[in-house]
């Protein structure tokens, strides 16, 4: 099984097992990682799963929901924002390191 | 008394989701969840959306947590059981098999109930609700083989099966004895605009109509007659005409119920070592300062952190604010606040584009916003609502106006 690990914004680390098809979002709340509070349960609706991708692995486009929840985010919006909800594990993501954006200033 | 033993009526989101607080607060007792239905705890919001829809989301995957969570935190589940009684002399739940789960603090998730049509032919093959996973499946079934499916409701669940529907190329047909779609929930601006988008996409929408009898061939669902005296042929019926809260266990036990399960504002029944959350609630709602029920994610994961943390010893009285969302194929509403008995409407933004939301105010007060294509209004609307501030009705009318600046400096 894919893992992944979640870096919070203080350095820390949690190392998730991530069944693939699950999306990243779900297996970090599967593992109570601080900061995913995921408040609509992955429907793109409230952009509290916000994570930092700067991997450059290729991962699936960012759709126009997802793109607008990202301007919604509380953290600043970068180039490596992704919701954490849109992501599907699959195989290629074993060892994808994502840092947590959190509430931001 | 401390609290060392919390036994949990009810395994959906509400339920899970004081499992879920209680450990994130620390909370080191006896956790046990009782659920009447035998799947593991899931997710309801796909269930009439991306599981109906034409690429429909994979079931493993509704999942609210994996497998081995519950037993990592010492969650007891106990699935496939139904609760037979509260025996609050004793603090004793009673469960069908006869078995006794002694509580120091009983939480209510029980939930709701869809409503059914008590017609001629209600009890027909491809005549269904749509609560469950149960339900969805079934559902899912019959969308297989459909050609025409009519919904009977034209709320949030009727509309959003109207919309997987047309996605999978079964006609839709909507009905509703009400005179604008999702009536209860949304603005005219707003029901207008869904009612446009659904009939312009070939949805058959049929406003002050009700159902007076289905009829059937082969014990199977052919049409429907009209209250207007029509007859539409359908061989697929969706019964969307709300729900009830599931309130026989409280009343039963003597706690006060009126359509849900009455509770404080720290969300205790009317018995203090007794609490009630998510659907079946009803609740002193703190932004519109109403007695509220209120059938939401938002709710029950809010109602669930505020009751785990007053069992962790951390109380607080319920302050968050209610927001809602649905998705009818491309079409995506998210509303924040209740609306309801508004006196100024300002729309912002243009509905022709479909991108707008409408701020509805009370009393003077910003209540509730719409947002259609407007994800930002919507984020900045929770965080003004949640201040207590706003803008007014000048200021959001105004396009010049920057809500999220306005947001960033409520008090």
């Amino acid at each position: 099984m894919p893992t992944i690990t979640f870096r919070q914004p203080d350095g820390a680390e949690l190392r998730v097992d991530a069944p693939v098809g699950t999306s990243v979002m779900k297996s970090a709340v599967g593992a109570d990682v601080p900061g995913i509070l995921a408040e609509c349960g992955g429907q793109a609706m409230c952009a509290t799963c916000h994570v930092y991708v700067t991997d450059d692995r290729a991962l699936p486009p960012v759709s126009d929901e997802e793109d607008e929840m990202l301007d919604c985010a509380s953290a600043p919006r970068t180039g490596h924002s992704r919701l954490s909800c849109q992501l599907v594990v699959d195989e290629d993501m074993d060892g994808l390191t994502v840092l947590v954006a959190g509430e931001g200033p | 008394m401390t609290v060392a033993d919390v036994v949990v009526v009810g395994a959906g989101q509400a339920g899970i989701g004081v499992a879920a607080a209680l450990r994130e607060q620390g909370f080191a007792g006896r956790v046990t969840v009782v659920g009447r239905e035998e799947h593991a705890p899931y997710e309801r919001p796909p269930l009439s959306k991306s599981y109906l829809g034409a690429t429909p989301v994979d079931e493993r995957h509704l999942g609210l947590r994996a497998g081995g969570w519950y037993a990592d935190r010492g969650i007891v589940l106990r699935l496939g059981e139904e609760v037979r009684e509260i025996d609050r002399t004793a603090a004793v739940v009673v469960l069908g098999s006869g078995d006794r789960l002694p509580y120091d603090h009983l939480v209510l998730a029980t939930g709701t109930r869809a409503r059914t049509l008590p017609i001629e032919g209600g009890d027909l093959d491809g005549v269904v609700v749509l609560r469950g996973l149960d339900d969805a499946r079934l559902l899912r079934r019959h969308l297989d083989r459909a050609r025409t499916v009519l919904a009977v409701g034209a709320g949030f669940i009727g509309l959003e099966v109207a919309a997987a529907a047309h996605q999978r190329g079964v006609r839709p047909v909507v009905l509703d004895v009400a005179s604008r779609v999702m009536e209860r929930a949304v603005t005219s601006t707003t029901s207008r605009f869904f009612a446009d988008a659904h009939r312009a996409q070939g949805t058959d929408l049929r406003l002050r109509t009700g159902v007076g009898a289905l009829r059937g061939r082969h014990g199977l669902v052919t049409s429907a007659v009209t209250t207007d005296g029509a007859e539409i042929q359908a061989d697929l019926v969706v019964v969307a005409v709300g729900v009830v809260p599931d309130t026989a266990l409280a009343r039963a036990a003597g706690l006060r119920t009126d359509d849900g399960v009455v509770v404080d504002a720290h969300l205790r029944t009317s018995d203090p070592a007794i609490s009630a959350v998510g659907d079946c609630a009803r609740f002193p709602e703190p932004v519109s300062g109403r007695s509220a029920r209120l059938e939401s994610v938002q709710a029950a994961t809010d109602h669930a952190r505020c009751v785990a943390a007053r069992l962790a010893g951390r109380p607080e009285p319920y302050a968050a604010v209610p927001w809602f969302w649905t998705h009818q194929g491309p079409l995506k509403l998210q509303i924040a606040g209740l609306g309801g008995d508004l006196d100024r409407e300002v729309v912002r933004g243009d509905p022709a584009q479909g991108r707008f939301s409408v701020f509805g105010f009370r009393d003077g007060r910003l209540a509730t916003v719409e947002s259609v294509g407007r994800p930002a209004d919507h984020v900045a609307a929770r965080r003004l609502l949640a201040a207590g501030a706003g803008p007014t009705p000048d200021q959001a009318a105004d396009p010049a106006v920057d809500l999220k600046a306005l947001a960033a400096v409520a008090p």
